[in-house]
C-alpha cells in the first residue's frame, strides 16, 4: 500500500473512516431500533416516542411471547424444516455432484444431464405448474412439500462438482490401486476433502429454509403448520399492509402492538443472528471454491 | 486411469437427486399448456378446453399487463443498476482503509443485512418508515408534516430499490474485493513515483484492474431484467402502490393462486419465463465469450 503523506490524503483518510463507519452504522441501525422497541412499553412505542434506547423498558412482550403457543408451534416448524430440509440437500448435493464430476467416458451421457440440469435452472413452467404438481403429489400441508418444494439446489451442486473436478486425479488413481469401489471412493475419500464447500452450501441451504416464507403460505393450507416467517409474515406483515385507505392505515398503525411484533421479529432473527459468525468464515471462501479453474 | 465399471454405481448415486429434480423441476414444465387451455379445475390438464392463443390475446388486451410490465422492468432495471454501481463504490472506498481491524468489523456488519429474510426486514421498515415511525419523527423536526411512506405509488419504487441495495450491497462487495485483491501492488508504487495522486491512482490503476469483474457482475445481471423481487414487493405491497409496485410475478400470484384463474397466470407465468431463460442463456454466452466464464 503506498502512503501519500498529504494533507489531503490524511485528511481523506479520516472522512473515509467516518463514511464507512456510517454506512456500517446504516447496516445495524434497523436492527437495533426493533430491539430497542421490543423492549420498550407499548404506548410510548406506539407514539413513536422510541428512539434508539428503549422508554419504559419492560420485558412485558418477551414474556407475552413465552406464552404464545402458536408462535412457537411455529418455530419448531421451521427448526424441523431446516433439519429435513438441509439435511437432505447435504445428501442429495454429494450424491449427486460425485458422478456429475467425473468425465463423459467414466459416466455415459454426463454431458446431457449437466445440461438438463443448467436448463432447471435457467426456465421454469411457471407458479400455477408447480403448485399443481406439489398438489397432485398430495403434498399440501405436509411438511415435506416444505423441504422437497423447491426441488434440488443446483447451483450448489454445481458449485461441489467443480470442486470435485478440481482435485487432483493422482487421487482416484491411488485409492483405485488400493483397491477402492465408487461408494468408498465417495464416502471415504471425496466427501471428508469436500469440507469447505459442502459446509458452505450447507449453510446456505439452512438460512435459505429459515426465511423462506412463501412457500409456508401457498402449501400449507392450516396455520397451524406455518413456518416461523410465515407466520410472522402474517401477523405483523400483513396488518400493517393490506389496508385500504390512509386513514385506515394511519389508525392500524396506531392500534397493532408494536412492541409485541417487534418481539417477534428480533426472535426470529436470532438463529441467524447466531450462526452468522460460524457463516462468515466459510461463505467468503467457499463461493470461490466451486469455480472452474482449467 | 479410467474405470468404466462404475458407471452402474454412478447412476444410482444419481437416482435420488433425479427423481427429485423430475418431479420437482420438470414435470412442472409440461404445466405449461395450460397456458393453451381454458383450465377447468373439474376436468384436469388432460381434458380441458384447448384454445390456442387465446389467453394470450386476452392477457395483453388487459390494462393491467402494461402497468405490471412497466413496473417490473423499471423497478428491476433500477435494482440492477444500483446492485452494480453501489457495491463497487463501497468496495473502492473500504479499499483505500488501511486499519485491518476496522476493515473486518465493516465488512461483518455491513453483511449481515443480506442474510435476513424479507418479512423480518418489511417488519421492520414498515414501522420504521410508519406513520409514527423514527423516519417521520424526525421529518416533523423539519416542520415537514408526517409522509405515508408506503402508502404512495409515487414512492414506492424508490423505497423497493433503495431498501434492496441496502440489503444486498454489503454481500456483492465480496466479489469486487476479491477482484482488488488480485491487483499486483507493484503498479501502485510505479504509479505514485510517478506523481499520482491517490485519486488519480485510483482511477488509471484500481478501476482498470477490476474492469473485467465489473463487465462480468454487468453481463450475468442482465438475465434478472424480469426479477423484481417477489419476495420483497409482496411483503412491502398493498393495494394504494399497485399502480407502480405491482409487478409481473405478484399479478401471476394474485390472478392465479388467489383469483383461481389458472389458465391466465400461467400464461404471463409463461411469457416471463420464456423471456428470462432469452435473457440469461444471451448474458451467460456473452459471459463465456467476453469474460471466458463458465459454469461447468
Amino acid at each position: 500500500m503506498v502512503k501519500d503523506n498529504t494533507a489531503g490524503s490524511r485528511l481523506f483518510d479520516i472522512a473515509l473512516i467516518v463514511i464507512l463507519v456510517g454506512i456500517a452504522i446504516l447496516c445495524i441501525l434497523p436492527i437495533w431500533y426493533t430491539l430497542a422497541v421490543s423492549l420498550s412499553n407499548n404506548a410510548a412505542a406506539s407514539s413513536g416516542r422510541v428512539g434508539l434506547w428503549p422508554v419504559g423498558f419492560n420485558l412485558g412482550s418477551y414474556q407475552e411471547l413465552m406464552g404464545d403457543r402458536k408462535f412457537f408451534n411455529s418455530f419448531w416448524i421451521s427448526v424441523q424444516r431446516v433439519i429435513l430440509g438441509s439435511g437432505l440437500n447435504f445428501v442429495v448435493i454429494l450424491l449427486m455432484a460425485y458422478p456429475l464430476s467425473k468425465n463423459a467416458k467414466e459416466l455415459p451421457y454426463r454431458n446431457v444431464l449437466m445440461w438438463i440440469l443448467v436448463f432447471t435452472m435457467l426456465f421454469n413452467g411457471g407458479l400455477i405448474p408447480w403448485y399443481m404438481t406439489v398438489k397432485s403429489l398430495g403434498l399440501i400441508n405436509n411438511i415435506w412439500a416444505l423441504v422437497l418444494g423447491n426441488s434440488v439446489p443446483v447451483f450448489s451442486v454445481i458449485l461441489v462438482i467443480n470442486f470435485f473436478r478440481n482435485l487432483p486425479k493422482e487421487l482416484e488413481e491411488a485409492a483405485l490401486v488400493d483397491g477402492a469401489g465408487p461408494w468408498r471412493m465417495m464416502i471415504q475419500i471425496f466427501v471428508p476433502l469436500a469440507g469447505p464447500v459442502i459446509a458452505t452450501v450447507t449453510l446456505f441451504s439452512i438460512v435459505y429454509h429459515w426465511n423462506e416464507f412463501f412457500n409456508g403460505l401457498v402449501l400449507m393450507s392450516a396455520a397451524d403448520h406455518y413456518p416461523l416467517q410465515t407466520y410472522i409474515q402474517q401477523m405483523v406483515v400483513v396488518i400493517d399492509a393490506n389496508t385500504m385507505t390512509a386513514e385506515q392505515i394511519q389508525r392500524m398503525s396506531e392500534l397493532s402492538n408494536r412492541t409485541l411484533n417487534a418481539a417477534k421479529i428480533f426472535i426470529a432473527m436470532i438463529p441467524v443472528l447466531v450462526i452468522y459468525p460460524f457463516l462468515q468464515r466459510f461463505f467468503i471462501t467457499g463461493i470461490t471454491l466451486g469455480s472452474v479453474k482449467e | 486411469m479410467i474405470n468404466k465399471g462404475f458407471a452402474k454405481h454412478y447412476y444410482l448415486m444419481l437416482l435420488p437427486g433425479m427423481i427429485w429434480l423430475t418431479l420437482f423441476s420438470i414435470v412442472p414444465m409440461f404445466g405449461i399448456v395450460m397456458a393453451f387451455q381454458d383450465y377447468n379445475p373439474g376436468l384436469g390438464i388432460l381434458h380441458s378446453e384447448w384454445v390456442g392463443l387465446e389467453n394470450f390475446k386476452y392477457m395483453f388486451s388487459l390494462n393491467d399487463s402494461v402497468t405490471i410490465l412497466v413496473n417490473t422492468l423499471v423497478i428491476a432495471v433500477l435494482k440492477i443498476v444500483g446492485n452494480l454501481i453501489i457495491p463497487l463504490v463501497f468496495a473502492l472506498l473500504l479499499n483505500e482503509l488501511r486499519l485491518r481491524y476496522l476493515k473486518r468489523w465493516i465488512q461483518t456488519i455491513v453483511y449481515l443485512p443480506h442474510f435476513l429474510s424479507w418479512v423480518i426486514l418489511s417488519g421492520i421498515l414498515l414501522d420504521i418508515f410508519g406513520y409514527t415511525g423514527p423516519v417521520n419523527q424526525i421529518l416533523s423536526v423539519f416542520h415537514i408534516k408526517p409522509v405515508l411512506f408506503f402508502g404512495r405509488a409515487d414512492l414506492f419504487p424508490a423505497l423497493i430499490v433503495g431498501s434492496d441495495v441496502w440489503k444486498e450491497f454489503g454481500f456483492n462487495t465480496i466479489i469486487y474485493l476479491a477482484a482488488l485483491t488480485g491487483i499486483n501492488p507493484a503498479l501502485y508504487e510505479a504509479a505514485a513515483i510517478d506523481g499520482a495522486t491517490r485519486f488519480k491512482r485510483m482511477l488509471h490503476v484500481t478501476l482498470p484492474g477490476i474492469v473485467s469483474a465489473i463487465v462480468l457482475l454487468s453481463v450475468l445481471s442482465l438475465g434478472n431484467v424480469l426479477n423484481a423481487g417477489f419476495e420483497q414487493i409482496f411483503n412491502l405491497y398493498n393495494p394504494l402502490v399497485y399502480s407502480s409496485g405491482d409487478i409481473i410475478d405478484t399479478w401471476v400470484y394474485r390472478t392465479g393462486l388467489v383469483n383461481l384463474q389458472f389458465s391466465l397466470a400461467t400464461a404471463m407465468g409463461l411469457l416471463k419465463s420464456v423471456v428470462s431463460f432469452l435473457m440469461i442463456t444471451i448474458s451467460y454466452y456473452l459471459a463465456y465469450r467476453f469474460a471466458n466464464y463458465r459454469i461447468f
